[in-house]
């Protein structure tokens, strides 16, 4: 028997299971030899001789036939419709005529003349002996193909699961940064004692960043104005931190304020603004983000006036570093699949122009 | 530096409600300190404790233009020891908001640190600390006839633990840790106008950062990358390529011969190439003689 595994059968576990299915055919010539001794008039001794002589020729004939001309099962079972009947056939004459020298009888041919009926019902048990015999060998494989299969799909949707979670946790950790949370804490601690009214507007500002990057994880779309509302927020919370160094404008036409976009895209390209453009360059800049749509797909821009980057970041980064491009470019491809583009521009002084283009949804 | 005089200090920190809230903190715990400046960026740092010479050193680790870290490692090379003014090393304290690496190399060098938001026990606890070391200091000054002495052994230490604390923070980069090393770096591509040039490693003598780019100098002749510097440096062997300063890395075993000027200033001659480079006090506990 075959049993589910990662691994070919190997050639001595493949001989057994053909050893196996001989003994198997073997026990079932020996029952039809009984039932022929018990129903007929012949004695036990020839009929199993002649049981055995068929049975196991068939036996032979239709394994391999099987091996030989079906390679590929699951696709050309179809073939046993002639393989079988034929082998049966052919077995049952070349067994006939084994059985007849053996027992050195030549009775065979003459069997044909003098009772051709049950010549002729001797030839349909062969056939339907063959023809059980292949349905219940084939039948198990099938099932223990099936069995693999199973463990197989099994196996993948729980490292798919496995994936979904990591990157759900890593999306997470790249947009609750411990840095930025502990910086505005900070910030936010002094202001309570200096300017109690400020510091209850960061406050509210950072519940609700807080609040919609846990959600971003569970809804599939939001508006384009909640989004912009929550990059308000988040750019409110880094003005607070950075104080002169952080300029932005927010430039969201009002009839697109309604188009719906995946939660929280633009928040890691304008992360990657902040930490990688402009945090880094002593005298700050500005971050521009805005919306426009043209030709039946909305275009969203992310340009900042930081010091650039060394590389181009349309290659595929060097290492794991930028986590949160990767992850735009993913929810980007799941989202719009080939309809979807994202391209950064290198400013000519320095600075970085980042752009996510997808079809408008109605 | 002398008893009578007040203890002095310089804030770098880039978030400003953040540096006028620890100026105002310390005030209140440490009324006779005197905050001489506050800065916003790792460049003034250097420059400002270069110039005003403070007791203790509040440094951000995130600041824009360079690291909190870096600018202690630029200051101790740059600190002046021999001169008749000599001043001792000032004493480091480092803030940070969260930096994993960053504070498991501080417990480990006894590096003091402070996490934000600054709790006032914790700011208190460290107060005390920088106060008896200052004691301390003073005192080592008055009883030995060679006051620089101290100075140059204070300095020794914060090199040493400066030296682990670049080492720390710098090498835990993903795919450049001990646990996945990457496959040596066997030949350099330079592009030079629309030709690349395959540079076989084996044929550099050094590897100098400038400003964007980094300068790959061979016996024959000179090619400019962009690969930074620190990335390179993660796939050369530190068996045979030396870091001898913050920007530079060269192959050992062309180093001809190591010189120390009068004014305690280390340059290096590499065979085959007509340039001196300078050594940084960080790696010049590398040449010593046998």
């Amino acid at each position: 028997m075959v049993t589910p595994g990662e691994n070919p059968p190997t050639k001595a576990h493949s001989a057994l299971v053909t050893l196996q299915r001989c003994v198997q055919a073997a026990v079932l010539n020996t029952v039809i030899a009984l039932g022929l001794t018990a129903f007929g008039d012949k004695e036990f001794g020839p009929n199993l001789v002649y049981s055995q002589c068929i049975g196991l020729s068939i036996w032979g004939l239709l394994d391999g036939g099987h091996r030989l001309l079906m390679p590929d099962r699951q696709a050309q079972w179809r073939r046993l419709f002639w393989i079988v009947p034929l082998g049966a056939t052919l077995g049952y004459v070349f067994g006939t005529l084994v059985a007849d020298t053996l027992l050195n009888t030549h009775n065979s041919v003459t069997f044909w003349t003098s009772q051709p009926r049950k010549a002729l019902g001797f030839l349909v048990l062969s056939l339907v002996a063959g023809g059980g015999c292949t349905y219940y060998f084939m039948s198990r494989e099938q099932l223990a193909v099936a069995r693999e299969e199973m463990a197989h799909a099994d196996a993948q949707a729980q490292a798919a699961q496995r994936h979904a979670a990591e990157s759900q946790l890593k999306l997470l950790q790249t947009q609750l940064e411990p840095h930025m949370l502990f910086n505005t804490l900070a910030n936010l601690r002094v202001l309570i004692g200096l300017d109690p009214t400020r510091a209850q507007d960061m406050l509210d500002r950072l519940v609700a960043y807080l609040r919609a990057t846990l959600d971003a994880s569970r809804a599939t779309r939001h508006s384009l104005q909640a989004e912009f509302d929550r990059l308000h927020d988040y750019l409110e919370l880094m003005a607070v931190r950075m104080g002169p160094r952080l300029h932005y404008t927010l430039d969201l036409p009002p009839e697109l304020a309604t188009r719906q976009v995946p939660p929280l895209l633009l928040q890691a390209l304008v992360e990657n603004s902040i930490k990688h453009g402009l945090e880094p360059k002593v005298e700050g800049g500005t971050i521009t983000i805005s919306a426009r749509q043209a030709h039946g797909r909305l275009t969203l821009e992310v340009a900042d006036t930081g010091v650039g980057s060394p590389r181009d970041l349309n290659l595929p980064p060097p290492n794991h570093s930028s986590f949160g491009l990767a992850q735009v470019r993913e929810r980007l491809h799941t989202c719009f699949g080939d309809q979807g583009a994202i391209n950064f521009i290198a400013g000519c002084a320095g600075g970085t122009r980042a752009s996510i283009t997808f079809p408008l949804e109605t | 530096m002398n008893l009578t005089s007040p203890p002095t200090a310089l804030i770098a920190e880039d978030e400003p409600l953040l540096a006028a809230a620890l100026q105002a903190e310390l005030a209140r715990l440490w009324p006779e300190l005197r905050v001489l400046a506050c800065v916003g960026d790792g460049h003034s740092a250097l420059a400002q404790s270069l110039a005003l010479r403070p007791d203790v050193l509040f440094f951000d680790i995130r600041m824009p233009g360079q690291s909190g870290i870096d600018a202690a490692a630029a200051l101790a090379d740059a600190w002046d020891t021999q001169g008749a003014d000599a001043a001792p090393f000032p004493a480091l304290v480092f803030v940070t908001a969260y930096d994993q690496y960053a504070i498991q190399a501080f417990e480990a060098q006894a590096i003091d640190y402070l996490l934000k938001p600054v709790q006032p026990d914790r700011l208190k606890k460290t107060v005390s600390k920088l106060q008896l070391a200052l004691i301390q200091r003073a005192q080592a000054a008055t009883n030995l006839i060679a006051p620089t002495v101290s100075g140059d052994a204070q300095l020794d230490a914060t090199l040493a633990q400066l030296r682990h604390l670049l080492g720390a923070v710098s090498s835990p980069t993903p795919g450049t840790s001990p646990a996945n090393p990457v496959a040596p770096l066997q030949v350099i591509q330079a592009s030079v106008g629309t030709t690349i040039h395959m540079v076989p490693v084996d044929g550099v003598l050094c590897f100098e950062a400038a400003d964007k780019y980094v300068r790959v100098l061979t016996a024959e002749r000179e090619y400019l990358i962009r690969t930074p510097l620190k990335e390179l440096q993660a796939q050369l062997d530190d068996q045979e390529f030396w870091q001898i300063h913050r920007g530079t890395v060269v192959r050992a075993q062309a180093i001809e011969s190591v010189c120390r000027d009068e004014a305690g200033k280390t340059t290096l001659q590499v065979r085959g190439l007509k340039e001196k480079f300078s050594v940084s006090r960080l790696y010049g506990h590398l040449f010593k003689a046998m």
